[in-house]
């Protein structure tokens, strides 16, 4: 397996907005939808190179989710993106009718998502989409881990025919997949082998895992990496592999630990291998204002959260019960 | 079931006609309307009743091109019925220009039908453009349409979009409006069929959208209001439209139809109670009778 390594950072919408470039340059019925954010999502740069293929909508999330529906049933392949809290939620029957329930080949960017968006607080911070959108009959849904990731699965849902959604963020996170690294609808990754543990994460929370089995393994751990980036299709087969060779799992992501990642892991296991698992995420609660990491460490989106719960489902694993839970925590602190 | 019911299988031109040959096209649609829906048992009577004559005029006097013999056929002008629950109207239109077979007509709302309680565009009915239903997003859906043709594709297909009066009150009308006008797109022709009811009762005392017409031309429409029921004034209306598509205005077009919920059938008309209910078998009866 790869060893660890950073090649630098650059945030995920980066990699959206160049990846559209590529789609436009490479197919003449790729077109894309403004929402008045155009800077902050990339789609800026699709503007300025293909101006009669860009359209703005305006501040009107259901009206161009809905005109991309139309545009995807005359044959075109329409993108539209804004936040992720104004183009997954607000729209959410746009998406549910016109785009699903039509089949439309409609693309959707949802940028500024999780908590890492800092500053605007909870209103632009979105945590939830993630079980809304992978409960849509039809739908696709990519959350990539770094720059190079974003790029490849904006390229990749543009190129698969129907409706789709990628999530990406503000804000810079560590680039650490190269373009030779494997990218495809449906597939999970395994980015580090081990048997004690398995961690498994999407988007910003991949690395924090990767940082986190580093440490477990000064412990002598060696923990699982897996990078499910393809929320759905899910590869349950990965999964469960990781269920039954580990025995034990932790899932991270930054969205509420209901029905995301967790969830989506969680269904796979228990119809098929249960073993005890753990969930790193929001706890049920509402963002707020801050650096992007006093957010991380606030709502407990660290490696050092990943770490104390791989000793929590690894204690539960071995000894059939819960372990004193703060002594733990007490024990990653330190492990820092 | 002791009343039998069964559809016949004339079907009619679609040129320019005499109203006396719409005001036959028409009768039969509403035939079709009330067959289906006494079959089906539940559905919407009043809305469908109400605007036939509107569907007659838009697909039996030349105004949509369509080929009933190659549904798909790519220079097709394209219809969106927002207002999802009239699918009875659009079934009974498609299938009396030949796009299906009418005796597919006594499956609406049945178990895997073609002919879904709301057009459901995964069960491939042809002439259903889209599915609809969740109001105030079939317009955006045409506007998207328009846009393709207009400005992507630079063809001359139209598209037309027929909302309720009672739809207005979604906001998201508004956002489609606005993105009509801004696009300039004159091969758009938004059809508002306003009956003045809705489940709950009278627009006003539900939700007041009026004056219709003067926000239609707020949004920069070019508007007509039409009476609903007159074939030849349905088609001054239409007119209007052509004339801004062929003579390139830049401004969307909109027909303010103004019609009387359920009508054609005495017991029916400008009542809504009968938005949502089908008609029992002795009231079919008795309307078909009307419909002679």
């Amino acid at each position: 397996m790869e060893e660890l390594k950073q090649y630098g950072s650059k945030p995920t919408r980066f990699g959206f907005g160049d990846g559209l470039v590529t789609l436009g340059e490479k197919h003449n019925n790729v077109v894309v939808l403004g929402g008045d954010i155009t800077g902050s999502v990339m789609t800026s740069l699709f503007k300025e190179k293909f101006p009669d293929r860009f359209f703005s909508i305006g501040i009107a999330e259901q009206n161009a989710t809905t005109i991309a529906a139309g545009l995807a049933l005359s044959g075109k392949i329409p993108f539209f993106a804004s936040y992720g809290a104004f183009c997954a939620l607000r729209n959410a029957d746009q998406l549910r009718i016109s785009v699903c329930y039509n089949e439309a080949n409609v693309k959707i960017g949802g940028g500024h998502s999780g908590i890492s968006v800092g500053p605007d607080g909870a209103t632009h911070q979105v945590l939830e989409e993630v079980a809304f959108l992978r409960t849509l009959p039809h739908m696709t849904l990519v959350v990539p881990c770094d720059y190079e990731e974003a790029r490849k699965a904006t390229i990749a849902i543009g190129e698969y025919i129907g409706p789709a959604y990628i999530r990406f963020g503000r804000s810079p996170v560590p680039l650490f997949t190269t373009p030779d690294h494997h990218f495809a609808l449906g597939k999970a990754q395994v980015l580090r082998d081990g048997n004690d543990i398995a961690l498994i994460a999407c988007g910003s929370m991949v690395w924090e895992s990767l940082v986190a089995a580093e440490k477990l393994a000064e412990k002598g751990i060696n923990a699982r990496v897996i990078n499910s980036p393809s929320i759905k299709p899910f590869d349950f087969e990965t999964v469960v592999a990781a269920a039954k060779e580990c025995g034990a799992i932790v899932t991270a992501e930054e969205h509420q630990v209901h029905a995301g990642l967790g969830g989506a892991v969680a269904e796979a296991i228990v119809k098929n291998h249960p073993v005890p698992m753990e969930f790193v995420g929001v706890k049920d609660s509402f963002g707020g204002s801050g650096e992007p990491e006093e957010l991380m460490q606030k709502f407990g989106l660290t490696w050092k959260e990943i770490y104390a719960s791989a000793l929590i489902a690894m204690h539960r694993r071995d000894k059939g019960s819960l372990p004193n839970v703060r002594k733990i925590k007490e024990v990653a602190e330190y492990a820092g | 079931m002791s009343f039998e019911v069964e559809f016949g299988t004339q079907t009619f031109e679609n040129k320019r006609q005499s109203p006396e040959e719409l005001a036959s096209v028409a009768k039969e649609i509403r035939r079709d309307i009330i067959k289906m829906l006494v079959l089906a048992g539940s559905g919407h009577s009043g809305g469908p009743l109400g605007s036939t004559d509107i569907f007659t005029t838009l697909y039996f006097n030349g105004n949509m091109r369509y080929d009933h013999t190659n549904p798909n056929w790519e220079g097709r002008d394209r219809f969106v019925l927002s207002a999802g629950h009239m699918a009875p109207v659009m079934y009974a239109a498609l299938g009396n220009a030949g796009m299906y077979p009418k005796s597919e007509m006594a499956t609406l709302r049945k178990y895997n039908t073609r002919l879904q309680g709301h057009p459901g565009r995964d069960m491939g009915l042809p002439g259903v453009e889209t599915s609809s239903g969740s109001l105030g997003q079939g317009i955006s859906i045409a506007v998207g349409m328009a846009m393709s043709d207009a400005l992507l594709d630079h063809n001359d297909k139209r598209v037309y979009c027929l909302t309720g009066d009672g739809e207005l009150q979604e906001g998201s009308v508004w956002e489609a409006a606005m993105s009509a006008y801004h696009f300039k797109l004159d091969n758009f022709c938004w059809i508002i069929d306003n009956n003045d009811c809705q489940i709950d009762g009278r627009l006003p005392e539900v939700m007041d959208v009026y004056p219709i017409n003067e926000k239609c031309k707020a949004f920069g429409f070019d508007t007509v209001v039409v009476d609903g029921h007159n074939f030849e004034d349905l088609q001054r209306g239409f007119d209007v439209f052509l004339n801004n598509q062929k003579n390139k205005t830049g401004k969307p077009t909109a027909i303010i139809a103004k019609t009387y919920m359920g009508r054609g059938v005495s017991f029916m008309e400008d009542s809504y109670k009968w938005h949502g209910m089908p008609p029992n078998k002795e009231q079919a009866e008795q309307a078909l009778g009307e419909l002679q």
